[in-house]
């Protein structure tokens, strides 16, 4: 038997204690892989790249559509008028100056745009996800004399502006979301990635 | 009774008079290189998997961004090496439809993402030694290693061209005995009569790369294969110290614990 | 804390269930290094299922993606290569743990009474771990994993009558197709893994209610009860003395699986074979279709019985029967005592005859019948084959059954050693 129990008691205690402490560590190192492989794989990666578009031919008023992480990614060349026509609707929306998270630092402006004329946005409806018509045209016989160019959501009657922002009294709560993007040159945008990195979500 | 067992075991196993004739060429063995050539072998071997190879063979589980493993960057993988895809997450995939290999080759060209994995590096580096001319086969080159195959000698203006050199020997011991002497790519096949051949090659017309230069050439095609096979190797390598090393830690620590506590029982 | 433990037991047997089933589980204090074997195969049957879980979560079961899902597994998922590794490397260290557990059963007649039901269902459990490694096989969907599964579907074709309709019943369809990777990859995830969970926990309850054997042989059970501790003078509690034990068994088995897993976690192509990195094509049959390392043994019987009366189905009776012989040892071992260490030179030597008939059983089964070269001269033609491979691997399949089937015989005869009354270390 042990002739000093003390001594064999720290001994004990000791080894005890680092073994627990040096397994502990292997029990974290080896729960690494594990945790990590759940983070989007190299092919998750690159299916939701950010995209890269040319703009040099895009004509005043003209909009296209991108497909960015599964989403449609609108792109329009505002002209003056509709720049002009967007700061009159203050009134008429319900967050003219995007308080609400639903845009990227550089957009929480009156334009919800890096360059005026330029915008991009998420062209999903913030009710219940279908996807807008783009109605740039002022007073059409549908939408009524007051009508100053936007979209027209035609599953429940949401009404956004050139800037995304939406109207008083529609079934939809938020502004449009525009996604992170910036541009590469005058002429070339890349959306999903700015200058913090690629985006790690998807705003929806 | 077992002793008799054990006697008829060992006798059976004695009488080995005469073994099977080894399966194939006798191959070369793919040069390793040092580790600080390593990155370098694996760049060009990159850019010349891209040049030569991309054409007809895909790698489709290979990611061109993977290349930055190798020190590459994103810039400089889109300009030197993307051939297959404008995305530098895409994959290496091949241009050619299957149909169109199948009917002009007679087989799709293999995806090469895991050759190396099957075959082995000194099976692919004696490979792409042992093309020589033949007016036999559809494509006029025929190989010592894989004997009929479909390839043609895509890399024959590096290497050059060579010639098939058989000579006939009695009985198969001699036949071995030259391969083994003849300290390069070397295949012994039965001939009628009971006789044995044995099949090497001689070079013919030379190419632009010289002997040693091609060779170096095939050791980084090699070993780019060997790394597209397996990309994590080195990490897994790397890994695999530390975690030993960790272990004999805890491996003192556990035992000297158990001795603590058993150290009661005697 | 102990409040919240008296709550727990006032509602739950948790402190109970830890003390009967190991803080005060009464073992021998001899356990030698054959005793570590049970431990660690439990380990490897967590470590499989951790890591089969991770990879169901990247695997398709579909025969146009599964092989590429593997190596978008290797390549795309973060840390994936290692938890392939992990899993392929655990699968052939589960089969090395329990041959050892299983031998050294019989080294200490762990299978005697009264253990006889815990040494059946432990060949259960053998059979479920056959049977898993078989589906988990055709997994990858390489050539090896779709040759090997149609070779061994087969044998159940072989079956006299039903043969046909078996096969088809077992692959639902008329050859391995995506129908039967399908349903492989069912019962490789989910039913056989239920299985082999229930036959652990049975087989540890048959454990603690005969108690465990020990090296000697000796019932500590039947010993009398040291008066200060009121166990038997041989016994001590599994904790903290095994649970310390045991973990550096553990730790030391962690080393040899991280050296092969990662510096070389091929193992030279038998633990992940270079034909399996093959696409499986039905149109191309590989030259050499060989079982993984594990099945060799059994292989070779199966390949040494020749064929009677037009069927193979005699080489498929001496495959299963190989398997199930070791069901029979409780009553073939008719031997006075139970350990080797008091046994007499007759089981010594078919014990070594056995072992070595298996290695170089396992050996064959992994190389093609010509391996060895033919018989030449004129008497070697009245032979229905002239394979030496297959002549050696009929005698030892002879040897591997007579090791059981005369046993009656020899452990009666066996000249034995008086077995004392402690153990000894």
């Amino acid at each position: 038997m042990a002739t000093d129990d003390s001594v064999n008691s720290k001994k004990r205690r000791f080894l005890l204690g680092a073994a627990t402490a040096v397994g502990s560590v292997g029990v974290v190192a080896t729960a690494a892989p594990f945790v990590m492989s759940l983070w989007p794989s190299e092919r998750a990666k690159a299916a939701g790249a950010p995209v890269e578009i040319d703009i040099d031919k895009l004509e005043p008023g003209q909009q296209i559509t991108v497909l960015w992480r599964s989403k449609p990614i609108w792109v329009i060349h505002r002209t003056k008028e509709m720049l002009a026509n967007i700061a009159k609707l203050d009134s008429r929306v319900v967050d003219p100056k995007s308080e609400v998270d639903h845009q990227p630092k550089y957009a929480k402006n009156e334009d919800r745009s890096i360059k005026p004329e330029i915008f991009v946005a998420i062209g999903i409806c913030t009710h219940l996800g279908c996807s807008p018509t783009y109605r740039p045209e002022i007073a059409p016989a549908d939408l009524g004399a007051d009508w100053l160019g936007g979209f027209f959501c035609p599953c429940h009657q949401s009404k956004f502006d050139l800037a995304g922002r939406v109207f008083k009294g529609v079934p939809a709560p938020t502004n449009l979301f525009v996604p992170p993007y910036r541009f590469l040159s005058d002429t070339r945008i890349q959306i999903g990635e700015d200058e913090k990195g690629v985006a790690a979500s998807t705003p929806s | 009774m077992v002793k008799g067992a054990r006697i008829l075991i060992a006798g059976l196993l004695c009488a080995a008079a005469g073994t099977a004739l080894a399966e194939g060429a006798r191959l070369m063995g793919a040069p390793e290189g040092s580790k600080f050539e390593r990155e370098a072998s694996l760049l060009r071997g990159a850019r010349d998997f891209a040049n030569y190879c991309l054409n007809c063979h895909g790698a489709q589980f290979m990611r061109y961004n993977r290349l930055t493993d190798l020190g590459l960057s994103e810039a400089q993988i889109k300009d030197n090496l993307m051939f297959a895809s404008d995305k530098i997450g895409g994959a290496m995939t091949v241009a050619m439809s299957r149909k169109d290999a199948v009917s002009w080759f007679g087989a799709a060209p293999p995806d090469l993402s895991v050759e190396a994995r099957v075959r082995g590096r000194d099976w692919l580096y004696s490979y792409l030694l042992a093309f020589y001319r033949d007016d036999k086969t559809p494509t006029g080159w025929n190989n010592l290693v894989f004997p009929s195959v479909a390839m043609p000698h895509v890399l024959w203006s590096l290497q050059g061209t060579q010639k098939l050199v058989e000579s006939e020997y009695e009985d198969q011991e001699k036949a071995e005995a030259a391969a083994i002497a003849a300290k390069g790519l070397a295949l012994v096949e039965p001939a009628p009569g009971g006789k044995f051949v044995v099949k090497t090659l001689a070079e013919d017309v030379p190419g632009t790369l010289s002997g040693a230069e091609y060779k170096g050439f095939v050791g980084d095609l090699v070993n780019y294969l060997d790394y597209i096979g397996e990309p994590a190797k080195s990490e897994r390598i790397n890994i695999g110290i530390v975690v030993l090393i960790f272990l004999g830690v805890l491996f003192a620590l556990v035992y000297s614990l158990k001795r603590e506590y058993w150290n009661d029982l005697h | 804390m102990q409040r919240l433990l008296t709550w727990i037991d006032d509602r739950f047997p948790l402190s109970k269930l830890w003390e009967e089933q190991w803080g005060k589980y009464v073992a021998p204090k001899n356990f030698n290094f054959w005793y570590y074997f049970g431990s660690l195969a439990g380990f490897v049957l967590v470590l499989q299922i951790v890591t089969g879980i991770f990879l169901a979560m990247s695997y398709k079961p579909d025969a146009t993606k599964a092989f590429d899902s593997i190596e978008y597994i290797m390549r795309d998922v973060s840390g994936g290569w290692l938890i392939r590794y992990m899993h392929s490397t655990g699968a052939s260290a589960f089969f090395i743990v329990v041959y050892l557990h299983m031998f050294r059963g019989l080294l200490y007649g762990s299978y005697r009474k009264p253990r006889e039901l815990l040494w059946i269902i432990g060949c259960c459990i053998y059979l479920a771990l056959m049977a898993e490694a078989f589906f988990g096989y055709l997994l990858p969907w390489g050539q090896m994993s779709y040759w090997g599964a149609q070779v061994i579907v087969n044998l159940f074709s072989t079956v006299p009558f039903v043969g046909d309709a078996l096969g088809t019943w077992i692959r639902g369809d008329y050859t391995i197709s995506d129908v039967t990777l399908n349903r492989f990859f069912s019962f490789h995830v989910v039913a056989v893994p239920l299985l082999l969970l229930i036959l652990v926990a049975v087989h540890l309850m048959a454990l603690h209610e005969v108690g465990s054997n020990n090296p000697d042989g000796i019932e500590i059970k039947k010993q009398p009860k040291d008066p200060k501790t009121g166990i038997p003078l041989d016994g001590i509690y599994s904790h903290p003395y095994y649970t310390i034990k045991d973990l550096v068994g553990v730790v030391f088995f962690l080393i040899v699986f991280s050296i092969v897993m990662f510096f070389m976690p091929d193992v030279g192509g038998y633990f992940l074979e270079s034909n399996n990195f093959i696409p499986a094509d039905p149109l191309k049959t590989p030259e050499h279709i060989a079982p993984v390392w594990y099945f060799t043994p059994y292989y070779a019987i199966l390949r040494a019985v020749p064929s009677f009366m037009a069927s193979q189905f005699w080489g498929v009776l001496a495959m299963g029967a190989s398997v199930i012989i070791f069901v029979f040892l409780p009553w073939l071992d008719r031997g006075a005592v139970k350990s080797i260490r008091y046994r007499g030179p007759l089981y010594k030597s078919w014990l070594a005859v056995f072992v070595v008939s298996f290695l170089i059983l396992g050996y064959l089964g992994t190389v093609p019948v010509t391996v060895w070269g033919q018989f030449t001269g004129g008497w070697a033609d009245a032979l229905d084959t002239k394979d030496r491979a297959t002549w050696v691997a009929r005698v030892l399949t002879l040897l591997y059954f007579l090791f059981f089937l005369l046993m009656p015989w020899y452990t009666t005869r066996d000249k034995t050693k008086p077995v004392p009354e402690r153990v000894r270390w």
